[in-house]
């Protein structure tokens, strides 16, 4: 959708109404183009971007496995073999979800994600992990077996220590259960949807700028005067840095707003031919300061492919998804 | 029998596990820990170093 048709919908709140300024707003902060798009930059073409949408696939299948539970009761999970199947489908997928998670915060780690504006998606995602822990340490409490009775006893004693233990009673399974089914799974969900939201907003955190070598490998060179980074806000802000470094020296370090990543791309001079090996790079700038990066290791695998940045991640695609 | 031969191959699964057994525990000085919880560290390790070695499949150009 165009962003013609996005300011046409903004425009349709005739009166100052608090529907029309959420809907102005929202449509400021998170056009449809933005909110479900279907494309993304080609750095995003990595195994390692795909253990947030693996997270949230085994959330789902821990919230559904835990409906059908909640439906059912303790006897018919301890008892039935439907039951059992379902009670471990329930244990499983909070394995994968906690695993996918810690590999997500692992490889955000490495990228410093938080980059770029981003601290709040940081953030957002550290609590929905921190909060997923305290709705498993419930979980572990909600069994109805001898097993939850063991931790429960175990626990209360650290909870007693904290002074928390008056309100937070880890030995009564009522409590603990309306905790595990129903107020931490709203926040985590909850957490987990404004952290996707902000991943909308924001867009993918960029890998960090490749090294000189890494860009000799890939056939690209710098072309000219870094341009500057890009402003805190605007369309100029969702440049990624590392690509500002690409534009020729005559290209204004305004970035237009409304370019397609197609348009964007034009900005960004790839040598059609191999560039010569004795390049001078007196004009270049100083190589990056963080090597070593999960993307760094990716960003070799151009080195290996055909022409000169046809197939560079630093080349925005002409049409993929 | 089709079952059967399922609930076979979980319980030979099973005995090479030892899931009903007394869980493991590795202890390096102050340091202990349950074999099950340094297996799950070790499969995250191994992940984390395969999405990033690993190449990701391309798609074919689309047409319009």
């Amino acid at each position: 959708m165009s962003a013609q048709s996005v300011d046409t919908f903004a425009a349709g709140a005739e009166k100052d109404t608090w529907t029309g300024r959420i809907r102005k707003r929202g449509l400021e902060e998170l056009p449809p183009d933005r909110l479900l798009p279907d494309r993304q930059p080609a750095y995003v073409a990595s195994w390692i971007y795909v253990f947030g949408a693996l997270s949230i696939g085994a959330f789902a299948v821990v919230l559904l496995s835990g409906g059908v539970l909640a439906v059912e009761g303790p006897s018919w999970w301890h008892k039935s073999n439907a039951g059992l199947f379902v009670n471990s489908l329930h244990m499983w997928s909070t394995e994968f979800f906690f695993m996918f998670m810690v590999v997500h915060l692992w490889a955000k780690f490495f990228m410093a994600a938080w980059r770029g504006k981003r601290k709040a998606t940081w953030i957002s995602g550290v609590l929905a992990f921190a909060l997923s822990i305290g709705t498993a340490f419930t979980g572990y409490l909600s069994q109805q077996n001898f097993d939850s009775e063991w931790i429960g006893t175990q626990a209360k004693d650290g909870i007693n220590s904290t002074g928390a233990g008056a309100f937070w009673n880890v030995l009564n399974f009522g409590q603990m259960l309306m905790w595990h089914i129903v107020l931490l799974p709203l926040v985590v969900a909850a957490l987990i949807g404004v952290h996707v939201l902000l991943v909308r907003r924001r867009g993918v955190v960029p890998p960090f700028a490749p090294t000189d070598g890494q860009l000799a490998r890939a056939g690209l060179s710098l072309t000219g005067a870094v341009a500057a980074p890009p402003a805190e806000s605007g369309a100029a802000a969702q440049l990624p840095a590392e690509l500002s470094t690409q534009i020729p020296a005559s290209t204004s370090t305004q970035i237009p707003s409304g370019l397609s990543d197609q348009e964007l791309a034009a900005l960004i001079e790839v040598p059609s031919q191999e560039p010569p090996a004795q390049e001078p790079a007196a004009h270049e700038p100083p190589p990056p300061t963080v090597p070593g990066s999960p993307d760094a290791a990716t960003s070799h695998e151009p080195a290996a492919q055909g022409p000169a940045g046809q197939d560079s991640m630093w080349q925005l695609p002409k049409d993929e998804s | 029998m089709g079952h059967m031969g399922m609930f076979g191959g979980i319980n030979t699964l099973a005995a090479l596990v030892h899931l009903g057994g007394t869980g493991r525990y590795i202890s390096w000085g102050v340091i202990q820990i349950s074999l099950a919880n340094l297996i799950i560290i070790a499969v995250m390790i191994v992940l984390f170093a395969a999405a990033i070695i690993l190449p990701f499949p391309k798609h074919e150009a689309r047409k319009k």
